[in-house]
């Protein structure tokens, strides 16, 4: 238990000394908020959650993502660039146990969504007058929690597919930004959104995310307001990621296993 | 208990090839065993097969009477290793990267005097990613050894360092061995090697050549060289020759003798030469290296392997 509270703070403090890492999950999806309200203006308007106000609309798409960016994102890069720096080797070498060391940064990266969802919220309630009901509170945190450690699994399985740093950024991107476009996170889906891309967006963890958070904070909706089957749908994909990762993830720098391959090609058989 | 570290007839394949061949060696506790040969010779694999890195196809491996294939932390508690390919957090400091992977250990160094050993004091507080490629080595050696381990393997510890830094690195290992551990060392440096070593096991191809002592390896070369050339009318090799106690070797009209007793043969051979009167060309009495010896082992080995794949298996 210790040792996971100290693989969490390294990795909290790890995290800090990375500025493009905070700006990028922490500081730009609030600019987002600023900038789309500043943009469209703060008027009601019918949305998936019925008639809001804008700001209504995007405060729990933005916090969902930036909690997907914190997890997804931030737990792909960080373990590819760990792996690729011979890092994970070296903690495979050491009596920390791999799953304390990854429990360390899965927690520090919900623990970063955390913060990038509460600072959401905040700046939602106080500057735009955003709903946020006491009773409907339990539905928020229960999705907070199902929704990070879904996409923190999916994390680990970027991790574990896309093997260099330079693999991991573009898949990250690639696939995260394309799915807010289309799962209600930057642009509200009207009636005349072509059925081909709601299922799509059906099919995928981050609209289930979205709208599970968005209507924990609708005024219209009634408490618990929970979306369970949302939930279920981002549990199913906390499997899936669970499962790549199990089956695919590697502590060996890619390097060595370029290397081992040129000795494979270079070295003859014994006759 | 058994040796700190023990090897036998162990075999690693990597799809069709063999990187590991029947590999068998021990090391004791206060000793330092070093595995010396070319790149791609096999080193690193068995000593990752002995970290538990990598698993074996063969034979057992056993690192303080466990399999380290199937050991758990207790095991990882108990050994240290400074690789090459393995880095450091650069966001972390000196001093922070130390307390982190200490507090895993059971028995940590304290870190002020870790830092002392490898000499970063001035560098405690700054970032990993700021530091020289040697300092990094060193802070490489400084992570190795925080658990206090029993077995620290040792994957060319020296490589980067200035010439300076190297002898104090020498000593750092020296240490360590004096210290009732047990050292397995794997370098190109045949200096390190031979200055380091209580044993060393030459490995060319996955298999070990030679193995012994740096003056037992030397020893195999015979202590002197003689070598000299005959006129075309004198026979090369011929009965009178046959009191010299060394090895007589004749290629046309040059002859090498490998000798443990220079004094008496060369006396047998200048005497051969004076009874017949003529003298010998280049006349030389030379004292083999251990470089020579490795050379002609390696060469040996890579000669033999070269009619399969061209030769260029060393890079």
């Amino acid at each position: 238990m210790r040792t996971l509270w100290r693989c969490v703070r390294m990795q909290n403090r790890i995290f800090w000394r990375t500025p493009v890492a905070a700006f990028f999950t922490l500081v730009f999806p609030i600019l987002m908020l600023v900038l789309f309200t500043a943009i469209f203006g703060n008027d009601a308007f019918d949305t998936v959650y019925g008639r809001v106000n804008s700001s209504q609309f995007y405060t729990p798409g933005l916090a969902v993502f930036a909690a997907a960016s914190s997890t997804y994102t931030g737990i792909g890069i960080n373990l590819a660039s760990r792996r690729e720096l011979g890092i994970l080797k070296r903690v495979r070498g050491t009596p920390i146990p791999p799953w304390i060391y990854l429990g360390g940064v899965v927690l520090s990266a919900v623990w970063v969504a955390a913060l990038g969802v509460v600072a959401m919220v905040v700046l939602g309630v106080a500057a735009y007058g955003v709903n946020v009901e006491a009773a409907k509170v339990p539905a928020m945190v229960v999705t907070f929690v199902v929704g990070s450690a879904s996409f923190a699994a999916l994390g680990l399985a970027l991790a574990s597919v896309a093997r260099s740093v330079a693999m991991a950024v573009p898949t990250a991107n690639a696939t995260l930004l394309p799915l807010a476009f289309i799962s209600n996170i930057f642009v509200p889906f009207g009636s005349e959104t072509p059925a081909w891309l709601d299922l799509l967006g059906n099919i995928f963890p981050l609209k289930h995310f979205g709208l599970a958070f968005g209507e924990a904070m609708n005024p219209l909706s009634d408490a618990p307001a929970f979306e369970w089957h949302r939930l279920g749908v981002l549990l199913v994909w906390l499997a899936v990621g669970a499962v790549v990762a199990a089956w695919k993830f590697s502590w060996e720098p890619p390097v060595i296993k370029g290397r081992a391959a040129r000795r494979r090609r270079t070295q003859p058989a014994p006759a | 208990m058994g040796p700190a570290v023990a090897v036998s007839e162990l075999v690693k394949d990597y799809g069709a090839v063999r990187a590991v061949d029947g590999v068998s060696f021990e090391v004791e506790r206060g000793e330092v065993f070093a595995l010396l040969g070319p790149n791609g010779a096999g080193k690193s694999t068995i000593v990752e097969i002995l970290e538990g890195h990598r698993t074996r196809t063969a034979g057992t491996a056993l690192v303080l009477d466990t399999d380290p294939s199937s050991a758990g932390a207790s095991f990882r508690d108990r050994i240290g290793i400074v690789l090459q390919s393995s880095g450091i957090d650069p966001e972390l400091t000196v001093r922070e990267a130390i307390d982190y992977y200490g507090a895993a250990y059971s028995r940590r160094v304290p870190t002020g005097e870790l830092i002392e050993l490898v000499e970063l004091d001035e560098k405690a507080d700054a970032r990993i990613s700021t530091l020289s490629g040697g300092q990094q080595r060193r802070i490489d050696m400084a992570l190795g050894l925080v658990g206090d381990p029993d077995v620290v393997f040792l994957d060319e510890p020296t490589t980067g360092f200035d010439p300076a830094a190297r002898r104090r690195g020498w000593e750092l290992v020296e240490r360590l061995a004096s210290q009732q551990r047990a050292v397995l060392l794997t370098t190109h440096y045949l200096d390190e090697a031979e200055h380091l070593a209580d044993r060393v096991a030459v490995l060319a191809q996955g298999r070990i050549v030679a193995e012994g002592t740096p003056a037992e390896l030397r020893a195999r070369a015979g202590s002197a060289l003689i070598r000299f050339a005959v006129p075309d009318r004198v026979e090369p090799v011929s009965d009178l020759l046959a009191p010299v106690s060394g090895d007589i070797v004749g290629r046309g009209r040059h002859v090498e003798i490998t000798t443990d007793t220079p004094t008496a043969d060369l006396a047998q051979v200048t005497g051969w030469a004076a009874e017949l009167g003529f003298e010998l060309e280049g006349l030389t009495v030379t004292t083999p290296s251990l470089e020579d010896v490795y050379l002609s082992l390696v060469a040996d080995d890579v000669n033999d392997a070269a009619s399969l794949d061209g030769g260029d298996s060393q890079t």
